[in-house]
């Protein structure tokens, strides 16, 4: 297998490869001269601005969009502004930042999306540079002004503008500057001659990176790694400085012997790397730095563009793509001549054993000897996950399988796995797809934005595809992929809504956890209300089609929808949407036919607008509970005038309702309030407001019997409640002698006990002897047993004959004292009993 | 430690000489246990500290009336301060006095209290003064609240945030949504926010605890609480784990009013009903402690002495106290006669924790004391009496005069409308003219704004008026004519039985809710649920959820629940494979969920059946409620 190492180049201690990974499908003529071009990583589209450099004012710009293989996406001519950088964000959508600061975002198919400004101070000193990165907060965009300022914002679709403090003694543009994330913070770092500065939100600081070369005089060129880990500089004299970018590590410093200043330079490393190292690319010539002296140097035949990854650099020229990495180290292993690694040994087992060879087995057992069989075999899985060309991974696996069969117990799934992953990503890699994805870069990546890619893409079969093959749950996967497949479907204008609906509802229909309301809201943001509504019929949550609903003004079927939901919020949603829609009759009728929605709204009017509940129930001819309402509007109300007239509406509200009843019971009240307003005039005793009942006892108890009488006989009291009244306010006032006259006027309907008991509340156990006499025989057992008379209690009780009355007595006697009464009341319980 | 365990030892002890009152204790034994209901005290603590921090700095933290309470379970004022509340207000919906920079509002999601706290910006911003506010809505927000945000024109002044605390546990057995007015809300106003909120609890439970195997249920909002959350279930991620209860039972308040409106007679609702039980809490007066302040005690399952009692009929409490308090003594006196050893280990492990009991002790000596002294008197047994006429159907004519009288003496406004509710209830209705009668003579006793309070009470059904129709009135003048007043009212009493087809009586017939009269019934060995009451009536909701257990469904009980108004269901969980059926302590655990309230009654109901059917019930109610409580949230004389 002498040819997988054909590319490879030995720098120090490792060793550095150069693959191929397509040959370009775009036709250009001129290459990339006069191109600006920008890459998006991670296999990303590539954005040309064609004519970018040729200044003529006929002649407009052509701006176009390619896959990473360059098969076409997209292509127009550039009738905006001056551009000055591209760059593509983190959702490879395509930013294109103006000379005036303004930014324009478009999609990976050249459809517009939106523009947003950098600030009002961009676009009066004009945008001198920018640089477009990645954070973990999104993309960002830098811009260096014409007035040597840098403004900066970290996620664009968050705006945060932010101007950064003033670099001391920069007079024209520095010479180069970089982005860094740090701390959580986007900074900049500016060279301007030798001296270097770190800018962030509030301060301009100085920095010196240790060990520079003392020889060079000004910083010509700085590079940040994937990470923000590592930072490269390149001065005048011909050195790289590599080191952190903190500034507080050098790690290398090598000399290229080339004064001239590059085109690029970018870092080239791979998570695990063995050394730091980066590429510096000039016309025609590339060469990669490390950590010893010697560099390798490549030479290139036509203008290139480095596109920094997180393993590696690629390289994008006219007509070729290929990627710059340094040789993971189970490749390097496994292939480097005459290695003895284990992995090596697999390989050439399987060779052996491929031929029939029993070397085969002297192989094996040189590895089984070390006990590194396993070992051998995890390096071997790894090491095709590294290798580009599928017959290297199949020539891989299958040592490793062979491997495997060796071994009991070792775990499958690192196997299964990868080649899984493979099978993707040889997929995705291929020429019409076109994402040249490494494995670690997928694995980084994730599935789920792989598919989102692939999605965006418009490859839904592929996506799903990939969903089916990766076994991805449901909901995140062929869910997803058919809810984003019938999105665009709906805003295909040739096909008529009911083909579309069908096609939709048929590829949808056992796919879980589609949101229809989503698709839905689609078809209507490209002009397709009916689609929608029939989309709409497919969503099983009621819940969910509300919003919708009610941005294509289709109200009545919104409100309807929500109380089926179930959600009041909901409803109140639309309920208070309608408010502010509709005019109030329409918004009223409405509410009429549904009653949910209309408690609810009352209950808000309760709070919030008395008035518009008066109004519903008018509408409604809703007497009765407009009488309840001025009822209590009668109770807020303190004035007296006030007062009246309000119960007088409620008055005629509740006749209108056929409600005697209330409308009496108002009318009392008023005459009520009348006649205490007068009392308390001529007597001056606080009575507005009190019941009947409360006013006759304050009248009774400062001893205005007459005109408790007139209330009594105005308003139909009782006898019983008025004899209860004044029997207590009397006894409670001590007039023992009103209370026996009272007794004595007529027959008490109430009876005698209450008088006795009455009595005895107040602790007068004379007066309350007197009415004894006058309780009927049925309460005769009580009355004496109230005063205390227990002789009295056992005569009655016995006389009656009534068992339970016995009984009563009997427990209420003291054994000690009532021994003989006692004697007598058992001997009545048995006659008693024996009845 | 060391307490708990002397704790358990006297406990042991003191079992060992009343076990005979405890007739059930062997059963115990074999009773599943409980999950760990602490769980969601802590989940909430956290997110609410979580949210604190979302304002950081010093702040001031006004908080609802109501929520006081609850959040004292989830998170005293320490824990309050160490995340930076520097003042404690209770929301008044006055202006305020505070000097802090920042504003912290932790309501439920009222209007009222919003409009409040947009007055309050409004002002600050008339006096151009500066500050921060937050409001804290829980459990959730609703948009009605944005909505007065913004017309108040403070949307962008205030930010807003959601403390989901749905359910607060009162005890091993009892957890709470503490949302009192869900029922008023949601039975009166036909207001359905907190359906929502109550799906959003069950969820909170299956998510910690586990999904169920079989759901059951009765009412118009137990049925849509089951569907919001069937939805919010389907919504999230599922989750397959050993359930720790089995069954879930939903039943709406006004499913069964009776059972509410009667006067309780268990202790634990009789202190509910005497002394206010505050979100599990208690505060006794003077006239309890017998001294000249209050004390606040918690009644929960770690009062020894409660735990033993809550349950028992008052007329068992007393006795049973004092031969606790000999107890007691006799475990005092094991000091006479110790060596040093021995006083120092008794003084070391068991003196704490018989303080502590003797303490609890005194306490509820105190509090049954005064319970006798007012529920033994003569017009408590005559209330109590009129109820179980009532509840029999039996002398109704001597029940009205009885009710007429309690309201012209207004002995109690709560009282004489409980009865009347319970007249209405069980009589299906009362007769035009003793409604138009007894309704006339409460307001002139309490006034006429009760106008809206009958017109709540007819909206639900608890007062009402007998259509023309269905009575006999027209039968009852012809006879009236004939024969004087006293047999009218006999004949009307037998007629209306005859014809009028209550439903509660027949429900009560068909349950068999209230034994028959002249048994004797032994109060100290209850044999059914309806010790609760005296022996005189079975809790209606108790015994619906009993016999759907039995019969594992409603197959057979179709006229019940047509008499009920249907909306009953019966839905067996996505968990329903063999391997669930296996009889684990899960399977014998059974959540019952009460939509606007449930009372203690009801909840010591539950626990005999329990007992009696060797299963446990975790009650989840959106309330702990009484007939006060209830009536209360229907008078219209404040809002």
């Amino acid at each position: 297998m002498a040819f997988v190492t054909a590319n490879w180049n030995p720098l120090g201690e490792s060793f550095y490869r150069k693959i191929e990974l397509y040959e370009m499908g775009w036709n250009l003529k001129d290459g990339l001269r006069e191109c600006l071009v920008a890459a998006a990583p991670y296999g990303g589209p590539i954005a040309l601005l064609k004519g970018h450099y040729r200044r003529s004012p006929s002649a407009r710009p052509q701006l176009e969009i390619y896959s990473s293989s360059g098969l076409p996406l997209a292509s127009f001519p550039w009738k905006s502004g001056v551009v000055k950088q591209l760059g593509w964000t983190v959702s490879d959508d395509l930013l294109c930042v103006q000379e005036d600061g303004t930014v324009l975002v478009y999609d990976l198919w050249g459809g517009f999306k939106r523009h947003f400004s950098m600030g009002n101070e961009v676009s009066q000193s004009q945008v001198l540079e920018t640089k477009i990165f990645h954070s973990p907060y999104g993309t960002g965009v830098a811009i260096l002004t014409g007035a040597l300022r840098f403004t900066l914002a970290t996620n664009i679709d968050d705006i945060k503008l932010r101007r950064l403090p003033e670099v001391p003694g920069l007079q024209e543009a520095p010479s180069c500057w970089a982005v860094l994330t740090q701390d959580r913070q986007s900074k900049v770092l500016v060279a301007n001659g030798s001296q270097l500065f770190i800018l962030d939100n509030t301060a301009c600081t100085p920095v010196t990176p240790p060990g520079l070369s003392p020889q060079a005089s000004s910083i010509v060129h700085m590079c940040v790694s994937f990470s923000y880990k590592y930072l490269a500089l390149l001065t005048d004299s011909g050195h790289v400085w590599m080191g952190t970018s903190n500034l507080k590590e050098k790690l290398s410093e090598v000399d290229t012997k080339i004064k001239t200043p590059p085109k690029q330079m970018a870092w080239c490393r791979r998570p695990k790397s063995q050394q730091p190292s980066a590429v510096v690319m000039w016309d025609g010539l590339l060469i990669v730095v490390g950590e010893c002296k010697e560099t390798i140097q490549y030479h290139l035949d036509d203008d290139s563009v480095l596109v920094p990854e997180l393993d590696g650099v690629r390289i994008i020229s006219g007509t070729h793509h290929e990627l710059l990495q340094e040789v993971p180290g189970a490749c390097e292993e496994i292939f480097k001549i005459a290695s003895m690694a284990p992995g090596a040994l697999l390989l050439e087992a399987h060779k052996e054993y491929e031929k029939e060879s029993q070397k085969a087995d002297e192989y094996l057992r040189e590895i089984k000897e070390q006990s590194l069989l396993s070992e051998a075999v995890r390096q071997c899985v790894e090491a095709a996950g590294h290798e580009h060309e599928p017959e290297t991974q199949k020539t891989l696996l299958r040592a490793a399988s062979f491997g495997k069969c060796f071994l009991s117990n070792f775990p499958p799934e690192q196997f299964v796995s990868m080649c899984r992953d493979l099978r993707v990503l040889n997929a995705v890699r291929d020429y019409t797809v076109g994402i040249p994805l490494t494995h670690t870069q997928f694995k980084q990546m994730t599935v789920q934005v792989l598919i989102d890619r692939l999605v965006y893409r418009k490859l839904y079969p592929l996506a799903i595809e990939v969903c089916r093959y990766l076994k991805t749950p449901e909901y995140q996967g062929v869910s997803r992929v058919l809810k984003h497949w019938a999105c665009y479907k709906v805003q295909q204008k040739e096909e008529s809504d009911e083909v579309i609906a069908k096609a939709v509802s048929v590829k949808l229909a056992d796919a879980a956890g589609i949101s229809y309301s989503e698709i839905a809201t689609k078809a209507y943001e490209s002009g397709r209300t009916e689609l929608a509504i029939k989309l709409l019929e497919f969503e099983p949550r009621s819940g969910e089609q509300v919003p919708l609903l009610l941005k294509m003004k289709k109200s009545p079927l919104a409100l309807s929808k929500a109380i089926e939901s179930g959600d009041t919020d909901l409803v109140y949603t639309v309920v208070m949407y309608l408010k502010n829609e509709l005019n109030r009759g329409d918004f009223f009728m409405m509410l009429r036919n549904q009653p949910v929605a209309l408690s609810l709204y009352k209950q808000f009017c309760k709070h919030q607008e008395q008035d518009t509940l008066k109004d519903l129930f008018n509408q409604d001819d809703d007497h009765e509970e407009l009488g309840n309402f001025y009822v209590k509007a009668s109770y807020k109300d303190q004035r007296l005038e006030a007062r009246v007239a309000l119960l007088q509406s409620a008055v005629d509200e509740y006749y209108k309702a056929k409600n005697d009843f209330s409308a009496k019971t108002t009318e009392d009240e008023m005459r009520l309030l009348r006649f205490q307003r007068k009392l308390e005039e001529e007597k001056g005793e606080q009575l507005v407001g009190f019941s009947l009942h409360d006013t006759m006892t304050t009248l009774l108890s400062v001893g205005l019997h007459k005109h408790a009488e007139q209330l009594y006989k105005d308003f139909r009291v009782p006898d019983k409640r008025f004899w209860w009244l004044k029997l207590k306010a009397l006894a409670e006032k001590e007039d023992w002698e009103e209370l026996e006259k009272f007794g004595k006027t007529k027959k008490s309907p109430v009876g005698y006990l209450p008088f006795v008991e009455v009595c005895i509340k107040h602790h007068n156990k004379y007066e309350a002897k007197k009415y004894v006499s006058k309780v009927t025989p049925e309460q005769k057992v009580k009355a004496h047993l109230a005063v205390g008379d227990m002789e009295g209690a056992a005569e009655a009780a016995i006389e009656r004959r009534n068992e339970s009355e016995i009984s009563t007595v009997l427990s209420r006697c003291s054994a000690t004292t009532d021994h003989l009464l006692m004697e007598r009341l058992n001997r009545a319980k048995a006659t008693a009993v024996k009845k | 430690m060391s307490t708990i365990q002397t704790e358990a030892a006297v406990y042991s002890a003191v079992q060992s000489v009343v076990g005979s009152l405890h007739m059930a204790h062997t059963e115990w034994k074999d009773a599943p246990g409980l999950p760990d209901f602490s769980l969601l005290k802590r989940l909430a603590r956290d997110q609410l500290i979580f949210l604190l921090e979302q304002l950081p700095g010093k702040k001031d933290l006004f908080i609802d009336a109501d929520l006081m309470s609850p959040l004292d379970r989830i998170a005293n004022v320490t824990i309050l301060k160490q995340h930076e509340v520097d003042k404690l207000y209770k929301v008044e919906l006055k202006p305020i006095v505070s000097s802090s920079d920042q504003l912290c509002f932790l309501i439920r999601p009222r209007i009222q209290t919003v409009k409040w706290i947009s007055d309050l910006v409004n002002a600050d911003k008339v006096a151009g003064r500066f500050r921060r506010y937050k409001i804290i809505f829980t459990p959730q927000k609703f948009y009605a609240c944005e909505t007065v945000l913004e017309e108040q024109g403070v949307y962008g002044d205030v930010t807003t945030d959601e403390w989901n605390f749905y359910i607060l546990p009162l005890d091993d057995d009892i957890l709470s949504l503490e949302l009192p007015e869900f029922f008023r809300d949601n039975f009166l106003e036909g207001d359905q926010r907190w359906v929502t909120t109550a799906g959003s609890a069950l969820r909170l439970l299956q998510s910690v605890y586990g999904s169920f195997s079989k759901v059951y249920g009765i009412g118009r909002c137990a049925k849509m609480v089951y569907e919001s959350w069937r939805e919010l279930m389907e919504d999230g991620e599922q989750r397959t784990r050993q359930p720790e209860f089995a069954k879930v039972f939903l039943v709406d308040r006004d499913v069964d009013f009776v059972t509410p409106l009667c006067s309780q007679v268990v202790y634990e609702g009789l202190v509910d009903d005497l002394f206010r039980i505050k979100c599990g809490s208690v505060e006794f007066g003077p006239d309890v402690t017998s001294s000249d302040k209050s004390i606040k005690v918690m009644l929960n399952s770690q009062d020894k002495v409660f735990s033993e009692i809550r349950n028992e009929h008052f007329s068992n409490v007393f006795g049973f106290l004092s031969q606790k308090a000999k107890n007691l003594q006799t475990a005092y006196d094991k000091r006479r006669g110790m060596d040093i050893q021995q006083m120092k280990a008794f003084v070391a492990d068991e003196l704490k924790g018989l303080k502590q009991e003797h303490r609890l002790l005194s306490l509820h000596i105190g509090a049954s004391e005064s319970m006798m002294k007012k529920k033994t008197k003569q017009d408590f047994q005559e209330l109590l009496k009129t109820e179980h006429s009532l509840l029999e159907g039996f002398e109704i004519r001597e029940c009205i005069t009885y009710i007429e009288e309690h309201i012209n003496r207004q002995v109690s406004m709560i009282d004489s409308l409980r009865l009347l509710c319970l007249l209405s209830i069980t009589e299906n209705g009362l007769l035009s003219k003793d409604y138009r009668s007894l309704k006339a003579q409460y307001l002139q006793s309490y006034g006429i704004e009760h106008l809206l309070t009958f017109a709540n009470l007819r909206q639900l059904g608890l007062l009402e008026e007998q259509q023309a129709g269905e009575t006999l009135t027209v039968m009852e003048s012809k006879v009236g004519k004939l024969v004087n007043d006293k047999t009218v009212g006999k004949l009307t009493d037998a007629f209306s039985s005859l014809a009028k087809k209550s439903n509660f009586r027949a429900l009560s017939k068909r349950l068999a809710l209230v034994p028959k009269s002249g048994e004797e019934y032994d109060l100290r060995v209850p044999r059914d649920m309806a010790y609760v009451f005296s022996g005189a009536y079975i809790p209606l909701s108790c015994k619906l959820i009993e016999q759907v257990l039995e019969r594992d469904g409603w197959t057979g009980m179709e006229e019940v629940t047509r008499m009920l108004n249907g909306q009953e269901f019966a839905v067996t969980g996505g968990s329903s494979s063999s391997e669930a059926r296996s009889k684990t302590d899960a399977q014998r655990i059974v959540l019952v969920m009460f939509l606007g309230g449930c009372t203690f009654s009801e909840i010591s109901a539950l626990r005999f059946l329990g007992k009696e059917r060797g299963c446990r019930f975790i009650v989840v109610t959106t309330a702990i409620t009484n007939s006060s409580r209830l009536l209360e949230a229907l008078l219209d004389n404040s809002a």
